[in-house]
């Protein structure tokens, strides 16, 4: 029965394509095609969910930086592409720097260069701009420090480094023709609605059983091959710290409504991605490295935020309460 | 193929012969059902490339299980392997898909493609196409393509005509199965030459990845 129906489903998309070759009955036809392939998608187990093609929808950003293959071929090239390297495999290319096994592109889809996906050219015509995080204006380079520091729970790569250049030159090429301007279109992750009902960890956990666990695994520990990180760790001793963006559930939220799951941008709910976000951002991770001696004098001045879950009780436990966080 | 298909119970010298041929590649004894797999998928359990079957040696057990699973069921649509994997009970399905996935792999790869493709095939492996949502194939299958967990099984050591059709079955909804979707969605942003691009240049790298995978392009 069901080969029969596939047959049919077949027999109709075939028809379809020669006919639109032919006449101006395409777009009836190929509409009839979508339908045949929704009702079958609709009678299938694994039916994929209704997504976008990526984050950059709805961001409505204008601005594509320059294709990879323009890199120039000289010096200056050569530190745009050890920038992307770093994107791309950061324990590999800026080891010092990073305390945990995640890399810049598990938060910044396609190397930086995605809208929608916090991407580095529109990060890089925004400053310098005061930082509520450590109250004071940063530069661009001080910006990216606070990514080894709290995303790669490690350490800053000094002012001048390679590390810092690199990731520089790289931002400054992909963003030539944008114009200066920290509202740019496509930066950081898209708005999500607020949500209908309050985040709920038990409902989070349903989601993340039914659309993240094939790839984060059960325990959120990610999976690795090699000892390569594939699928990066949400949570735990390898995962980014208390300190990092993502530690927001609702930064995490916007971030895993327009990316995930991974290649199906817009395709939970809003109310999933917020549940989602706070069971992930409900476990434990490394201590914030701007540690004030206690959990609650930490979240006093760092986490005062409904959407920090930093130094509130969850399941009986109080979240970052493992002591001073370990030296580097 | 005929005799795939009309193959109930595996002569003896196929039986005898399996058991000859597989065990100095893995050191374990063929359970029996594989001899019907071999006259396709070859002693060694590394396909035929040349008519589009597939490797199984070294596959992840759960994942090769799953497979024949839906093969029977019809989430994957395949004639010929549908008439083999019908008749299977769920023990046997196990014990092939333990047995293979125990088998060590071994192939030599396809000569690399060259030109403006080869250069879309490694792009699209190692980068993907987001403009067109299109993730890299290494994101979820491991760098080298090496195969990740027990849902995303290798893609080295598969031919570059069998990573073509089963892409082009994701996208016509012929195959099944996949966690959330996922490939049925990524195979329905692909062109045909990117589908051809990306096989032929998977069907040529080695089945382990040199210590420096470049993370070129």
């Amino acid at each position: 029965m069901t080969t029969s129906f596939f047959s049919a489903a077949r027999a109709v998309t075939d028809e379809a394509g020669l006919r639109r070759t032919l006449s101006l009955l395409a777009c009836g036809l190929s509409a009839l095609g979508l339908m045949a392939t929704a009702a079958h998608a609709a009678d299938a187990p694994s039916a994929p969910p209704k997504s976008e093609i990526n984050a950059a929808v709805g961001t409505g950003a204008k601005f594509t930086p320059p294709p990879e293959s323009s890199i120039p071929n000289d010096e200056f090239g050569k530190m745009v592409r050890l920038g992307r390297d770093i994107m791309l495999d950061t324990p590999k290319y800026a080891k010092a720097y990073v305390g945990n096994t995640l890399s810049c592109v598990n938060c910044h889809t396609d190397a930086g260069r995605m809208a929608g996906s916090a991407p580095l050219w529109a990060a890089y015509v925004s400053y310098p701009a005061y930082r509520s995080k450590n109250k004071k204006v940063n530069t661009y380079e001080e910006r990216l420090q606070g990514c080894f520091m709290y995303s790669q729970n490690g350490k800053a790569p000094p002012l001048g480094s390679e590390t810092l250049i690199a990731l520089q030159s790289y931002s400054y090429w992909m963003a030539k023709g944008l114009p200066v301007d920290e509202k740019a279109a496509g930066r950081g992750y898209p708005n999500l609605p607020e949500p209908a009902q309050a985040p709920d960890y038990v409902r989070g956990q349903k989601v993340y059983e039914a659309k993240c666990i094939v790839c984060h695994a059960a325990n959120g520990e990610g999976q690795y091959v090699n000892g390569e990180t594939v699928f990066p760790p949400l949570w735990g001793s390898k995962s980014f710290n208390w300190g990092a963006g993502m530690g927001s559930y609702k930064n995490a939220a916007k971030f895993i409504y327009a990316n995930m799951p991974y290649g199906m941008s817009y395709s939970l709910t809003p109310q999933e991605a917020w549940d989602v976000a706070y069971f992930m951002d409900a476990h434990e991770r490394p201590q914030d490295p701007r540690w004030q001696g206690t959990v609650a004098a930490t979240r006093a001045k760092f986490h005062d935020s409904k959407f920090s879950l930093y130094g509130t009780k969850v399941n009986g436990k109080l979240l970052g309460d493992i002591g001073a966080p370990k030296p580097r | 193929m005929r005799q795939c298909l009309t193959k109930r119970r595996p002569p003896t010298w196929a039986i005898v012969g399996g058991f000859l041929l597989a065990a100095p590649v893995s050191w374990a004894a063929a359970p029996p059902e594989a001899a019907s797999c071999i006259a396709c998928h070859g002693a060694d359990g590394m396909g035929n490339a040349a008519a589009g079957y597939p490797r199984l040696a070294g596959l992840p057990a759960q994942y090769l299980a799953d497979q024949l699973h839906y093969f029977a069921d019809g989430t994957r649509n395949n004639a010929i392997m549908s008439g083999m994997a019908k008749p299977l009970t769920a023990t046997q399905v196990t014990a092939l898909a333990s047995y293979y996935s125990k088998l060590k792999p071994s192939a030599t790869p396809a000569p690399m493609p060259t030109g403006a493709a080869a250069a879309e095939g490694e792009r699209l492996a190692l980068r993907g196409d987001w403009d067109k949502g299109i993730p890299a194939c290494i994101r979820c299958h491991g760098p080298g393509a090496v195969g990740v967990g027990e849902h995303f099984p290798p893609l080295v050591g598969q031919s570059a005509a069998y990573i073509e059709a089963q892409i082009k079955a994701w996208k016509d909804g012929s195959r099944r199965g996949d966690p959330l979707g996922m490939m049925h969605t990524v195979a329905l942003r692909m062109s045909d030459a990117q589908t051809q691009a990306v096989a032929q240049w998977l069907a040529a790298q080695p089945l382990s990845p040199s210590k420096s995978t470049p993370a070129k392009p």
